[in-house]
This record gives C-alpha cells, structure tokens and sequence, in this order.
C-alpha cells in the first residue's frame, strides 16, 4: 500500500531535481499532444527545444534573439523573487514596466533631436526611478493602509495600460506621422537607441544589466544582512519582528528594488528591440516573469536558466508554427504544461510516497 | 515515332522541374485563426489562395504575433527559412515589415492596412471598409428603435475612424435623430473586453451593436440582450441567428490569388492597393429576414451606386466635428485624407482620444 508522508524537511534534491524532470515531463505529454494533432513530436520537440540553438539554419539568428526575448524576463524575475522570499508579492510587474518605459522613452523624446552622450544614461535612471515610482503606491498602500499588495499592484497594471494608450495616442504621438498612434522609432534616435554593443549577438544593455542584477541579487541573499533579514521574514514573520526586522522597511525595499528592475526592463526594451511606445507595447513580461521566478526557484541562478528556457519556449514554439504548422494554442498549452508539472511535482518536495506492508486499519 | 515519343516524354520531364517550383509564402496573424473575425477573413483567403495554387504553392501561418520584437523575429525566421513571399495581417506591423524588408531584399512583403513604405520589396494593401460602414450605417438607422447605436472600435487609426463617420453620416442621413455612442478597447482581439463594451452600451440604451473588433463576443451578448449587431469581417451569423443583421466579410483571397501569381510571374512590383466594393474584396453577408424588404433594396441600392462609382460615401457637405466645414457641397474627399483621417464629422458627440 502506498502511504502519503509529509517530510521533516523539504527535500533539496527534489527542489533542484524537479524542474528538469517536469521540462523531461513537458517533452512527453507535449509530444503526445503533436502526436495527437498529426504532428511528428520529435520534430516538434527539436524544433521548440534544440533548433533555435543548434540549427544550421536558424541557430545564427535565433541564439541572439534568445538573448533578447530572456533578458527582462531574467530583469524582472530577479527582482520579484526577492520580494517573493519574503512573502511581499508583486503581482504589478507588468506595470512597473510599462511605467518605466514610458520615463524612459519620455527623456529622450524630450531631448530629440539632440545628441549627446548623457541621454542614454539618464534614460536608464528615468525608466529604474519609474517603476521605483509605480511600485511605491502599493508598498506605501500597504504600510499606510495596510492594503493588499497583490490587489494593488496587479489593478496599477491595467492603469498602467491606459496611460501608455494615452501616452502613444497624445504628448509621445510621433509629430511627422499623421493619423497614426505611437511615438518616434527611438532606435532611429542615436543618442537614445539601446543598440546591440557587440553586432550579431544579441547583447545590448539589458542583457548586460540583467547580468548585474543576478550577481548583486546573489551577492545580497547570500552575503549581505538584508538578504537574511528578507528570508527571515518570509520563513518565520515573527521571530524576524523580535530580531529587530522592521515589516515596513522590507516592503518598502522589496516592491521598490522589483519595481525599479521591472521599470529598467521596460526602459531597455523601448529603447532597443520595441523601438517605440505603442498602445501594445506591452507583451507580458511582467507576468512572464512571475513564472520564470518561480521556476528558478527564486534562486538568482535558477532564474537565469529559467528565463533562457521560457525564451526558448517562445522563439522554439514560433518556429515549430512555422515549420510544423502547429497551431498557436498548442504552444500555449505546451508552455502551460511545463508550469503545471512543476507545480504537480513540487509536492515531492514536501512529501513523499512510503510504501508500507499490508493493509493497517 | 519511338524516338518521337521519348523525346515528347523527356521534355514532359524536363518541364517538370519549373511546374514544381513551388512558392513559399508565409503569413503572420495578430490573432488566433479561430477568431471567425479578421484573421479568420485573411486564412480563409489563404486556403483560397493555396487550393488554387495546388502543389506551386507552400504557405505557413503564425498566430497570435504581437507587433514590436515579436513580430521582427517571426518575419525573420520565416525569411530565413525561403519563404518568398510574407503577408503581415495587421496594421502595427509597420515599423516591423520595414524593418525585416530592408535586410531581405529578396522576400517580397505584402502589408495589410499599412501605412509606412521605405523599402521597394514592400506592397500594401486595404479595403475601403468605410464603403461598407456606409451600408451598416444606413441599416442601422433605419433599424433602431432607441435611436442609439453602440460602437466597439479599436484603435483610433484612420481606417477604424473614417469607418465610424461614414457608418454615423449614413445612419444620420435617414434618421435625423441618431447618436452613436462609442467604446475604445485598444485591442483587436480580447472577446471579454468586447463583450463588456457591448453590455455597456446596450445598458446605455443602444439597440444595435456595430463593431471595428475581432470577436464574435458583442454579437453573442446582443443575441442574448435581444438587441441587433452587425458581425466583423466575417459572417458572424452563427453567433447570433437573431442578432445579425449582416456584416462586412472581407474576401482577400482574389487579391492574394494576383499578387502571388505576379510573383511567380517575375512580375510582382511594390504598390499601393485600397480596393472596395468595386474589386470584390468586400461583400456584406446574407441580410438578415429582419431586415424589411423594403430596406434591403435599399441597401442593394446604395452598394450598386458605389459599385458603379456613382456615388462615394464622404460626398460634402460635411463638416468636422468643431463645426469646421471639411468638404464643400458636391467635393468628394481625396483617398490621402481619407487614409490620414483624424477627426470626427459633425454631430458624433464623443471625444475623439486624443
């Protein structure tokens, strides 16, 4: 008979093991679904995972975008799941970003036509104080008022969404295009354009500060006080007051650093791969990366991966609509399978299954 | 007469090799295929377009490609890979399209409802939907009894508001007391969004829905509130038998049938296309039996004048919103400001977002 045990503790192998077993899971129930819809799976399964790195044909172009499409959901991620430890939830990713897009693209268009070497800089102050800005009305909701962070920060996004409506359709509106909503093509902007740094490879300045973001964010869960005092929070709230943690402070930390990385991700992409503040500026990274967090196991290098194999996911899943003719949807539920298994095995980490003798009543 | 046959046979068999040279071409959507709207109006043109061609053409689609990033990166794959020839079925692929254009100047790109040309491997191609919007409108007017028309729209770009004037301009001119109220959703597919839209404004006393939206959603809820709608670049009947009343249906496929044979012909060019009535890209669906006979000639009527080029649903005087006069009595207004059209005319009493 096979017996439910909950473990003394949770267990570490599982909690590493598990997402590469639910990306191996992911590959088979995905492939049966190809299979079930008239598809070769293996070659789905090429397509999605290998050929977007691997391919003669595509590998040159894809590996770069791969770079492009992983680096603010890793941004992003990496601030959330600092918070997540220490049970403040950020939910508003997605509108810090599009906030700290809009201060960033809002600096350069204000300086254009101007040249100039500091504009780029001060865009990237522009879009961090941004989403800083957008994240501190639920922090400061919640300390105040001692409202619901999630609820905040997740209904700020669908403000957010209008001021970016109304940002593209009125004060950013490109001047010299008429009828049309969205503003000037900023990567036509030299002094503004968030370009590749090194041709050919996809590394532009996001990429970089992405990498930052994962060195300090390991740096300070590890190494620095605040990083024990936001896990101490997260895992025992009341011996963390005794010690001395201040609740307000870390909410205040929390929801500001994410906000600001969600609102540097958001900058980094109108700059550079978006080019422009249009009405659907907004693609869901915000969101995104509430998965990737937690599918790296809100560990700094965990997100990276996870980031890079959601990236694949997208670009493999277009380019097995191309080749394969799948439709759109499967790659969705594809995606959405690889979270379910996760979430399905993470119980493993708890709890085991004991096989014991005989039947006892 | 042997030697005459092998020889017959071995030019059989050399043609072979041009009739199997098949064309790749590639589309992308803004929404999923199963949207029975827009991109379901453009795939049904494309397997059109496919079964004429048989096995000389290959086409593959992508759904549900945002615009920006995404959009640059399907292309791009898809140019990699040999495609030919790539459709782009939404407007915001502008900056997009030209982008990939001008690093594959052997693909040739067809761009719907688009508006930026900087690359000579780039057509574009639209309908003249307002001479559709000019029926429903007429309809419309006749046909609501609350005097107020509901209006989902879009995005506030030329096509989607020169669509709302000509539909207000034609409800206005049979029925002198007509409003129209109008939702903006920023968002060409987001069927709860619509449906919403549509119960909002049914609650504001509209009787007939129209819609510039890709989902069958505010005809759904008008068939459930007992009201009327008009379906979006498909028959929407299906949705609401009772509901219906027609819907502009968009038949690409003649067109894409022309541009992909000018392709293999060697004698594709770029250019500018905004066909209508005239060119069969757009047709209105079965009217509705709700519709008196009466109306529905009517409604034939007014599509054989603009057929026959008789008649152009902007046709002065009209004047812009503010008072303003825009065309003089008899002026017909020229199709670049049509295509530019920023404002509302005369008597629309919401704000334009601006």
């Amino acid at each position: 008979m096979i017996r439910l045990e909950k473990r003394k503790e949770p267990s570490t192998f599982w909690r590493i093991a598990n997402p590469f077993l639910a990306v191996a899971l992911t590959m088979i129930a995905g492939g049966l679904m190809f299979a079930a819809l008239g598809k070769d799976p293996i070659a789905a399964i090429r397509l999605i995972f290998f050929d977007p790195i691997f391919s003669a044909q595509f590998g040159s172009f894809s590996r770069p975008q791969l770079l492009i499409k992983s680096a603010p959901l890793i941004l992003i991620a990496i601030g959330l799941a600092i918070g997540f430890k220490a049970n403040i939830w950020n939910i508003g990713a997605e509108g810090q970003y599009i906030i700290g897009a809009l201060f960033g693209a809002g600096v350069a268009l204000a300086f254009f036509p101007a040249p100039g070497w500091y504009i780029f800089p001060l865009m990237v102050l522009a879009g961090a104080f941004g989403g800083f800005l957008w994240a501190m009305i639920p922090a400061i909701l919640k300390t105040r008022f001692n409202t619901n962070e999630i609820l905040v920060s997740l209904l700020l996004v669908y403000v957010a969404e209008r001021i970016l409506a109304a940002m593209a359709l009125g004060l950013m509106r490109n001047p010299d295009v008429a009828g049309f909503p969205g503003s000037r093509d900023l990567r036509r902007y030299e002094a503004a354009h968030n370009a590749e740094l090194i041709a050919g490879t996809g590394i532009h300045w996001g990429v970089v500060a992405a990498l930052i973001a994962v060195i300090f964010a390991y740096a300070m869960m590890t190494r620095h006080m605040l990083g024990y005092h936001i896990k101490l929070a997260g895992q025992a709230p009341r011996a963390a007051r005794f010690g001395g943690v201040s609740p307000a402070r870390l909410v205040v930390i929390c929801l500001g650093i994410s906000g600001a990385l969600a609102g540097l991700a958001g900058m980094f992409e109108v700059s550079g791969p978006a080019g422009q503040v249009r009405i659907e500026f907004a693609s869901g990274y915000g969101f995104t990366a509430i998965i990737v967090a937690f599918l790296g196991r809100l560990n700094p290098l965990g997100i990276v991966l996870a980031g890079l194999l959601l990236g694949l996911t997208y670009i493999g899943g277009e380019l097995a609509q191309m080749m394969l003719q799948l439709p759109g949807a499967s790659i969705q539920v594809f995606q959405g399978m690889l979270l379910f298994f996760l979430l399905a095995l993470d119980f493993q980490t708890n709890y085991r299954l004991r096989l014991t003798k005989g039947a006892r009543i | 007469m042997k030697k005459l046959l092998t020889a017959a046979l071995l030019s059989a068999a050399l043609a072979t090799p041009a009739v199997a040279d098949t064309t790749k071409v590639g589309f992308i959507y803004i929404g999923p295929v199963g949207d029975f709207g827009w991109t379901a109006g453009h795939d049904r043109a494309r397997q059109e377009m496919q079964d004429h061609f048989g096995d000389a053409v290959e086409t593959t689609i992508v759904e549900n490609v945002d615009y920006g990033a995404d959009a640059e990166r399907v292309m791009t794959q898809m140019a990699l890979s040999g495609t030919d020839m790539i459709f782009a079925a939404s407007f915001g692929y502008g900056p997009d399209v030209n982008a990939v254009a001008g690093r594959f100047p052997n693909v040739a790109f067809q761009h719907a409802t688009g508006y930026i040309q900087e690359h000579d491997n780039i057509s574009l191609y639209d309908a003249r939907f307002y001479e559709g919007r000019a029926v429903l409108g007429h309809i419309a007017g006749k046909m609501t009894e609350t005097n107020t028309i509901g209006y989902i729209a879009s995005y506030p770009i030329p096509a989607v508001i020169s669509g709302i004037n000509s539909a207000f301009l034609h409800a206005k001119a049979v029925n002198p007391d007509v409003t129209f109220r109008i939702i903006w959703t920023y968002s060409w597919f987001d069927p709860a969004l619509e449906a919403d839209a549509a119960e909002t404004l049914i609650e504001q006393g509209a009787d007939v829905i129209m819609q510039h939206t890709d989902s069958t959603a505010a005809v759904r809820v008008a068939e459930d509130a007992g009201v009327m709608a008009f379906g979006q670049a498909s028959d929407m009947v299906d949705f609401g038998p009772t509901a219906h009343l027609s819907a502009i249906v968009d038949r690409w496929a003649p067109y894409y049938i022309s541009r992909v044979q000018a392709l293999k012909d060697g004698t594709w060019e770029a250019q500018n296309s905004w066909l209508g009535f005239a060119d069969g890209i757009i047709e209105m669906a079965p009217w509705n039996d709700r519709i008196p006979a009466e109306l529905q000639a009517e409604a034939d009527a007014l599509i054989a004048s603009i057929v026959a080029g008789e008649y152009h649903p902007f046709t002065g005087p009209i004047n812009r919103q503010d008072g303003t006069p825009w065309l003089a009595e008899g002026e017909v207004a020229p199709d670049a400001e049509l295509a530019t059209m920023n404002f509302y005319v005369e008597g629309i009493t919401s704000e334009l977002p601006n």
